[in-house]
């Protein structure tokens, strides 16, 4: 009578879309590959210039082993943002991770460094869940304090070893930078832990109750919920995860610095809200923040080949982060 | 452009029809209201009526039809010109900017102050500042102004959307009489409301919708409630049926819960009762009364500045609502709102109690979660169409599910505030019929409603607070509205020794 058919295909597609969201993402990463592609033939496929193999493993297998830390801190925001909080201190808390771990490992022996190194992660996630969880400061300001508070804690940290030298474990150089069948050694770690974040969200409680007070606190309250023990365990679950990533991007890095992994604290925020979290909390997915980092990578890789200047690079970085999420909302109508 | 008009309608909707995917709210659904004329839209739980409203208001364009204003297309489709064209709504919860002052929100709105006061004078507010801030007023003085404001504005056609849920029973009369001054004044008024009494009283005719249609127009006149009734669930069922039989009141000497000179500021001053397992109570209080802040305590929302609780006999105290639960106290607020998540789908909001606890933040138990939950949305014929997000269903449906969750989680003794509030007559006999079941069961049962009809047809006995003090206990028996309405104002019984 009065279901214009293209209205009715319209929205179903878009409530499609809206339910699994990763798949309009997927496509624009596919576009953004061919895109560069075309701009340097052979690069993807090497079988175009005579190369045997139909894609490019290697050139694949960089592509994912840049993009698993910045996914893995992408979880952090994701699980944040599920509740409207952020992890700000990500970023910091990885560096201190990975340099506490590099310094202390000559000292202590690798499997001790490890374990200090995660609890010096977790400190901070402690401090950032009481902060925001119990005394209620608003996490955006919380993680922001912890993590200047925490960098220069490190600087002090720095002078008292400045003697002993760093070591990188072995093992995290294996996992950072070896490589199986072509695909970086990173996967070991990333798959494992990517399912269980998928499971956390998805099948636990714990993610049941993320999303809950994400959508209405007050409600969940109601329901029983004390927020602040769900919201305390999940900045330090947020900061061990960090600690993770801090880790691994050691392993690929080879260098510690004070300030290893802080450039890719804003990079994973953007990754989760092109992924389709809502920074208003209710709504998110970790696979839609993997998609996200992988699109960056390859925007990166995009504009390093262009050889625009730095600032330029920057810049247009910055605008397809802003046009990707616009299209987002619009395609799929969620904020 | 004068006789001609004057015939026509000033609003005339025709046609519209509106779908939500697969679920079609509105068919075809219709409304003329000529000047001076007050228009009752009526229609059950998910009929389609907030749908239509939205579309009349231009929160949504409907899919087919249109809305003329004195024969112009209105542009629907956005509020603003929904506005300019003359059509002003008025919501069940106003649209003021709570950190504005009374007058800031009038400039907001381009809305003259004179006008404004006269008619906020005459609704009954007369102590009103204007540069009072908008959170430091009452509820029931916000819905004045708010209808003050939209008065104010010159409207051609009022929409008022359960503009008296919930409101005091004087500000109840001042506004009817207002809206009828009005609408003898020449303007349009289309009046929502769940109040026969109201209804009966203040519009000329009612347009019923139901399944997304409108089935029916009728002319206001004495008896007609059970014909909208019949049109609205369109089977004849008895509007005034007692659910169930009274349970007797069980001789358990120790009651379930004993409620000892609770008091809490501001409104609650000395409280006692008791509520015996298998017994519905009610509670019957004008707004402000105290009420709030006894749900607020009973609930673990806060806690008492003296008096104690009682459960079984022992003492308790609650720090967070939490305890409450853990000891079978459960609560469902008065604001829909406040108990769901919106954008989540309806198992997620009934299981929402299994996760809670620290114990259970492991893997979810899916088969358990599922059978009772499942029992729940059967139990409350919950219609589940729209299951993937609850805020699509309608205000019924959502209800249901709050009460829901806690019948999947398994409940002892059920603290209603309100749960009636807004909704179709056949969801409220579903929801009495549910409370006098559960009270059979055994479970205690704390039902406090602004409708005083609703006493008889649900209670065995009712409270009566006013002050913050308990005033009168009342048999259901007794309970005419007349009765209730006079403890309701401290006034004595009459008839009685005293």
């Amino acid at each position: 009578m009065k279901d214009t058919p293209t209205v009715q295909a319209s929205v179903r597609l878009g409530r499609y879309l809206r339910d699994n969201p990763v798949i309009p993402l997927i496509a624009f990463l596919l576009l953004l590959i061919v895109a560069l592609e075309i701009m340097k033939p052979g690069m993807i496929m090497p079988i175009r210039v005579g190369r045997n193999g139909i894609f490019s493993t290697f050139w694949i297998g960089n592509l994912i082993k840049f993009a698993i830390p910045l996914a893995m801190l992408a979880a952090c925001q994701v699980l944040t943002m599920l509740t409207s909080g952020i992890d700000l201190s990500a970023g910091v808390v990885a560096t201190v991770a990975a340099f506490v771990c590099a310094t202390a490992s000559p000292l202590v022996g690798v499997g001790p460094s490890i374990l200090i190194a995660l609890s010096a992660g977790a400190l901070v996630g402690l401090v950032n869940g009481i902060g925001s969880g119990i005394i209620r400061v608003h996490p955006l300001i919380m993680t922001l304090g912890t993590g200047l508070i925490a960098t220069g804690c490190l600087q002090v940290y720095q002078r008292f070893v400045i003697s002993t030298g760093t070591e990188i474990p072995g093992f995290l150089l294996w996992l950072g930078t070896g490589r199986t069948l072509g695909m970086p050694n990173g996967l070991f770690l990333f798959i494992p832990f990517a399912i269980g974040i998928l499971g956390l969200m998805r099948y636990s409680g714990f993610g049941r109750l993320l999303f809950a007070l994400g959508s209405n606190e007050h409600a969940a309250r109601l329901s029983g919920v004390r927020s602040w023990q769900v919201l305390v365990a999940l900045y330090v679950l947020s900061s061990i995860i960090a600690s993770l990533a801090g880790l691994l991007y050691l392993g690929m890095i080879r260098t510690p610095s004070l300030s290893l992994a802080n450039p890719l604290l804003l990079p994973s925020v953007a990754a989760a809200v092109i992924g389709g979290t809502s920074i208003f909390g209710g709504r998110g997915s970790f696979g839609g923040a993997i998609v996200g980092a992988l699109i960056l990578r390859v925007i990166d890789t995009l504009l390093t080949l262009l050889q625009m200047p730095q600032g330029a690079r920057i810049m247009i970085f910055g605008l397809i982060i802003l046009a990707v999420t616009a299209m987002y909302v619009r395609i799929t109508g969620q904020r | 452009m004068t006789n001609v008009q004057h015939s026509n309608p000033i609003l005339d909707a025709a046609s519209i029809a509106k779908s939500f995917g697969p679920v079609r709210a509105l068919t075809d659904a219709r409304l003329r209201v000529s000047a001076g004329e007050i228009v009752a839209l009526l229609g059950a739980n998910g009929a389609g009526k907030s749908t239509f409203v939205k579309i009349l208001t231009g929160a949504l364009s409907p899919d087919y039809g249109r809305v003329l204003i004195r024969g112009k297309p209105a542009n629907v489709g956005s509020p603003a010109k929904a506005r300019a064209s003359g059509l002003i709504p008025v919501y069940q919860e106003p649209s003021l900017i709570p950190d504005l002052s009374v007058f800031e929100n009038l400039r907001l709105s381009g809305t003259s102050v004179e006008p404004f006061l006269e008619f906020v004078t005459k609704l009954g507010i007369e102590d009103i500042r204007l540069e009072d801030e908008i959170t430091s007023l009452p509820l029931a003085t916000l819905r004045i102004l708010d209808l003050g404001r939209a008065l104010a504005s010159n409207p051609q056609v009022l929409l008022l959307d359960e503009l008296t849920a919930a409101l005091p029973t004087d500000l109840v009369e001042n506004v009817l009489k207002v809206v009828r001054e009005q609408a003898d004044a020449g303007c349009g008024v289309i009046y929502i409301s769940h109040r026969f009494s109201e209804i009966s009283l203040l519009c000329d005719r009612a347009s019923v919708l139901r399944d997304g249609q409108t089935v029916g127009e009728l002319v206001i006149k004495p008896g007609v409630e059970e014909h909208v009734v019949e049109l609205m669930l369109g089977a004849k069922i008895d509007l005034y049926q007692r659910e169930g039989l009274s349970s007797a009141l069980p001789n358990s000497s120790t009651p379930r819960l004993s409620i000892k000179s609770l008091s809490a500021e501001p409104k609650l001053e000395d409280v006692s009762f008791n509520l015996y397992s298998g017994e519905v109570l009610g509670v019957v209080a004008l707004e402000g009364q105290g009420q709030d802040e006894l749900f607020e305590i009973l609930s673990g929302f806060r806690r008492q500045t003296s008096g104690a609780i009682e459960l079984n006999g022992n003492l308790v105290s609650f720090a967070h609502p939490a305890d409450a639960i853990a000891k079978g106290l459960m609560f469902v607020p008065g604001d829909r709102a406040d108990a769901l998540l919106a954008e989540r789908s309806v198992h997620e909001n009934i299981a929402l109690p299994f996760s809670a606890a620290g114990s259970s933040w492991g893997p979810l138990k899916r088969r358990f979660e599922n059978e009772r939950v499942k029992h729940a949305i059967e139990k409350l014929q919950i219609d589940t169409r729209a299951q993937g997000e609850v805020r699509r269903l309608s205000g019924g449906n959502q209800q249901k599910v709050t009460i829901a969750r806690w019948l999947a989680k398994g409940v002892e003794t059920l603290l209603l505030l309100d749960p009636t509030r807004g909704i179709d007559v056949r969801t409220k006999r579903q929801i009495y019929r549910l409370v006098r079941e559960l009270a059979t069961q055994g479970a205690a049962v704390l039902f406090y409603t602004s409708e005083l009809g609703e006493i008889p047809l649900a209670c065995d006995r009712t409270i009566v607070i006013f002050n913050g003090r308990v005033v009168d206990i009342i048999d259901a028996k007794d309970a005419t509205e007349q009765v209730l309405m006079r403890a309701a104002y401290g006034l004595e019984r009459q008839g009685t020794e005293a």
